[in-house]
């Protein structure tokens, strides 16, 4: 294994407090409990929370700030944060409106948001991002696992909450972002855990792992590497398959980076998914690449479709202002 | 079980599984992702550190305190199972009392219960329930029945040791074992063994005190 720690045990302090330090005119950093939250605090809103495991840099820590969340529970590499961070974090944000939890479906994850919610003093409701169409059952979780489309609740539901919007029609626009999107992504190399000092996974220079997920767990088959056009052609038809879009539908296509694939590389994917995707109808409205929510050193990339109304389009375009995302402000 | 006993069980359980550790280790390669150990051993270690803060605080306080603790050290999925073990066992003791044998087992089976929420798991899905689920059935039905406290503590041994066993033929459907199909037929649950070593030290360590009224 090599890499940038100096010691395993103070990777994820020292990450942390780079983080805090090179964004400290947006956010603020806690530790113990740890906790990032707004510099700022913000007032009269829904406070939004996020958390999971680290190691999906920028997520979720990156998406603090105005127009999405308000603080976010950074576990150790990929592993749940605990309840004492939430409970932390929502003293810290809380604004007189209530909190949400937004929570990709794990199996640690939403049991920690669950007891943290339990313990909770204030109105509360929770999002749960279950947007990979790989698997309906996988490693971590029970039903599908949540991806990339965390990004987009947390921008939509996030721009909404900034105009005061109550807690409940945060909560229903939350699940209908999650209901409208989907996401498959795939592999080319394994991560590297850290604590763990090799490589999760297997994987040989011909072939890649279809359907991955964003902790190295394994999606649907493995197969032998093929063109790029294929590959994107197999990811585009399962979304398809679950999304069933109509003609003539608007979509925000984001092609994300698991966090060793160039860049170069993520653009040929979206020139690919784009032409596919107008062959069948439908208009890409919005568009995203780049390296969002990643999985450690692993080489590949995910694919996630959202199917646009007015609604959501309004608050994809609101200003937002955060260390990994920023427009409009 | 007074306080005295809630902390020597901790002392009992840390010595039992670290006796263990290659056994449940090795469980743990072959259908898990290796981290188990360090999770229990993690929460076992910080549940010892807390011995002079708990002692003098009464039995249901103790529960909540180390369910608390456990709850904010271990993290991801098994943290909040094992916290909620504790967390609802004070609640009962609490409500219910935990002196007599009885109460002990209505308190044993909250904890059960609690994991099962919480994990929304039953018995048959080869994880540390197909331990738990038993033995607190044949807790109730044995207090229930005025059984002597040796033979009841015996008894509970054998029901762990055969929840344990009873993993190996089974496929999962909750976990990281659960992505591996048939293919972990044949290996006995990590989660379980580890359960099965844990109650087997408590019960243990309840014999070896030899009188009924040093353990309530």
């Amino acid at each position: 294994m090599k890499k940038f720690i100096n010691h395993v045990d103070d990777f994820l302090a020292e990450s942390l407090s780079g983080f805090a330090a090179a964004h400290q005119d947006l956010v603020t950093l806690h530790f113990d409990p740890n906790f990032v939250c707004r510099a700022q605090k913000s007032v009269q809103k829904v406070a939004l929370i996020s958390g999971g495991g680290s190691g999906h840099e920028p997520l979720h820590t990156g998406y603090i700030g105005h127009g999405m969340l308000d603080a976010a529970c950074p576990g150790h590499v990929f592993t749940s944060p605990t309840p004492d961070q939430m409970l932390a974090a929502a003293e810290a944000v809380e604004s007189g409106k209530g909190i949400l939890f937004i929570v990709k479906n794990y199996a640690g994850d939403v049991m920690n948001f669950e007891m943290a919610a339990e313990m909770l003093p204030y109105e509360h409701a929770t999002v749960l991002i279950s947007d990979d169409v790989a698997v309906v059952n996988s490693t971590y979780t029970t039903g599908r696992r949540g991806v990339a489309g965390t990004l987009i609740v947390e921008k939509v539901v996030g721009s909404f909450a900034e105009t005061g919007a109550d807690l409940a029609t945060c909560k229903v626009l939350g699940d209908k972002v999650n209901s409208r999107t989907a996401s498959m992504g795939v592999a080319l190399t394994s991560c590297t855990v850290p604590a763990a000092g090799r490589p999760t996974f297997d994987i040989n220079e011909t072939e890649l792992e279809m359907g991955v997920g964003i902790h190295g767990e394994p999606g649907r088959r493995r197969e032998a590497m093929r063109s790029v056009d294929e590959i994107v052609a197999d990811l585009v038809a399962a979304i398809w398959h679950d999304l069933q879009p109509v003609a003539g539908s608007k979509i925000l296509l984001l092609i994300n980076g698991f966090g060793a694939t160039p860049l170069m590389e993520l653009y040929v994917i979206y020139n690919a998914a784009a032409k596919l995707l107008q062959q069948h109808g439908l208009i890409i409205s919005r568009s995203l690449v780049g390296n969002y929510i990643t999985a450690l050193d692993m080489a590949g990339a995910s694919i996630t479709v959202c199917l646009l109304d007015d609604e959501i389009l309004q608050y994809w375009d609101a200003p937002v202002h955060t260390p990994a995302l920023r427009w409009g402000k | 079980m007074n306080t005295e006993f809630i902390l020597k069980a901790a002392q009992a359980v840390n010595a039992a599984i670290l006796t263990h550790e290659a056994e449940i280790e090795s469980l743990d390669r072959e259908i898990g992702d290796g981290d188990h150990f360090i999770n229990i051993k993690r929460g076992s270690a910080v549940v010892i550190g807390l011995q002079d803060e708990l002692a003098g605080l009464t039995p249901d306080v103790v529960l909540q305190r180390i369910g608390m603790k456990l709850l904010s050290t271990i993290g991801g999925a098994s943290g909040p199972l094992i916290a909620s073990f504790f967390i609802a066992m004070a609640k009962s003791v609490k409500e219910h009392g935990g002196e007599t044998l009885t109460e002990i087992a209505v308190a044993f089976t909250a904890g059960v219960d609690a994991i099962k929420s919480r994990g929304k798991a039953d018995i048959g899905e080869k994880t540390m329930l197909d331990v738990l689920i038993p033995v607190a059935g044949k807790f109730t039905a044995l207090a229930g029945q005025g059984a002597d406290f040796a033979s009841l503590l015996q008894a509970l041994k054998q029901e762990a040791s055969l929840g344990m066993q009873s993993t190996k033929v089974m496929i999962a459907s909750k976990g990281r074992a659960a992505q591996l199909g048939e293919r972990v037929i044949g290996h006995i649950d990590p989660g379980a063994k580890s359960s099965q070593v844990m109650i087997t030290a408590v019960c243990d360590l309840a014999l070896s005190l030899k009188q009924v009224r040093s353990l309530i």
